[in-house]
């Protein structure tokens, strides 16, 4: 049961992954990095309990903190003007591609 | 007793990965940046809570189990925090919401 | 301030021993001095009071957090079932809602509370206004129904 859902949190990372290379904007990639790291905090966690050693569980929440400071850390620099969004940037990038 | 442990555990696992998956179906499919948050939500409550739950159930002495708590409850001190900061941000730098009604908006602004 | 210290202690010598798990005297020597490096960084930076550790929510929040649970279960089971649904049966929907509380506190805690129940998040708190993004307008109105509102000024108190 174990290792199923070790399967199945590989499948949600999958699918994460897959929307932070589509996503249109900025915040839709920086939700699916998110995600992606929370989903690795429960992937550690599984890991640990599948190879019998529960000791894994130190670096699961080292990684959940790391992860948090990591996404306040970008979005710190949101008011620069490299994160304005708007639609007319998004037509030239369409137009170019 | 041990039987019933390991089938509870068993249990929280499965409702815990199918949680997960069908946040990661919603982050797909869903139209717009505001509600793909949304579907990012239940993964980060209840999916991540589940699967730490049904890891409780298996875990072999004190020490485990209370570092499990501890994570579960850093999943949930974290998920709301950065989900506001990230909605925050981008009704700031202009993201506007793909709305039902569209007379909401002049209210907000 | 006094109570507020002690509780601290209380919680750093808590969090060190759940997560070393060694019983020698020499590493909990070096926890108690970690501890007391903690607490005197953080009396400098002036952060000991009632916001960073609320022990007068203590005899109240335990309710609270049981019917948050609730609360969170069952909006979790709402949203998951429009995401099989597809886009055609959300409606999102923005909109302003006054909080009653008076305190920080209680205001921080109200909107927390929206944030963690899937399907609300709070986009904004302006003195007494919070922004809610929902995924169905009925959540919406269940916020502006103030059952959440009502327990988190119960709990104020």
């Amino acid at each position: 049961m174990l290792i199923a859902a070790t399967f199945a949190i590989f499948i949600a990372m999958i699918l994460a992954i897959v929307r932070g290379i589509v996503g249109p904007t900025l915040y839709d990639r920086i939700l699916a990095v998110n995600m992606f790291g929370t989903k690795t905090v429960l992937l550690i966690s599984l890991l640990g309990f599948v190879m019998g050693r529960p000791e894994f569980l130190d670096i699961a929440i080292v990684y959940a903190l790391i992860n948090f400071i990591s996404v306040i850390g970008v979005l710190r620099y949101s008011d620069t003007n490299k994160f304005k969004h708007s639609s007319a940037d998004k037509e030239s990038l369409d137009k170019e591609s | 007793m041990d039987m019933i442990t390991n089938i509870s555990g068993a249990v929280c696992l499965i409702i815990g990965s199918f949680l997960c998956i069908s946040g990661g179906i919603g982050i797909l499919r869903f139209p717009d940046f505001y509600t793909r948050m949304h579907a990012v939500g239940v993964t980060d409550t209840l999916g991540a809570g589940m699967i730490l739950i049904g890891l409780m159930f298996y875990s072999p002495d004190f020490l485990t189990f209370s570092k499990l708590v501890m994570i579960l409850l850093l999943t949930l001190l974290i998920g709301p925090t950065t989900s506001h900061v990230l909605a925050k941000s981008a009704m700031y730098n202009g993201l506007m919401p793909e709305l039902k009604q569209k007379d909401n908006v002049k209210e907000t602004n | 301030m006094k109570t507020h210290t002690i509780s601290l202690f209380f919680t750093l010598a808590t969090f060190w021993l759940l997560n070393s798990g060694h019983n020698t005297l020499l590493i909990l020597l070096l926890g108690l001095a970690s501890i007391c490096l903690v607490i005197a960084i953080v009396h400098r930076m002036d952060v000991v009071d009632h916001e960073s550790q609320p022990i007068h929510l203590t005899q109240n929040i335990f309710s609270y957090l049981l019917w948050l649970i609730k609360e969170v279960i069952h909006s979790n089971i709402i949203v998951i079932k429009h995401i099989w649904l597809g886009n055609k049966s959300i409606s999102p929907t923005l909109r302003r809602i006054r909080v009653s509380q008076k305190t920080d506190m209680g205001k921080v805690i109200y909107a927390n509370s929206i944030n963690l129940t899937p399907g609300t998040v709070t986009i904004d708190l302006i003195d007494d206004e919070v922004v809610v993004h929902a995924l169905l307008q009925k959540d919406i109105e269940t916020l502006l129904a103030g059952e959440m509102d009502r327990r988190v000024s119960l709990l104020e108190r």
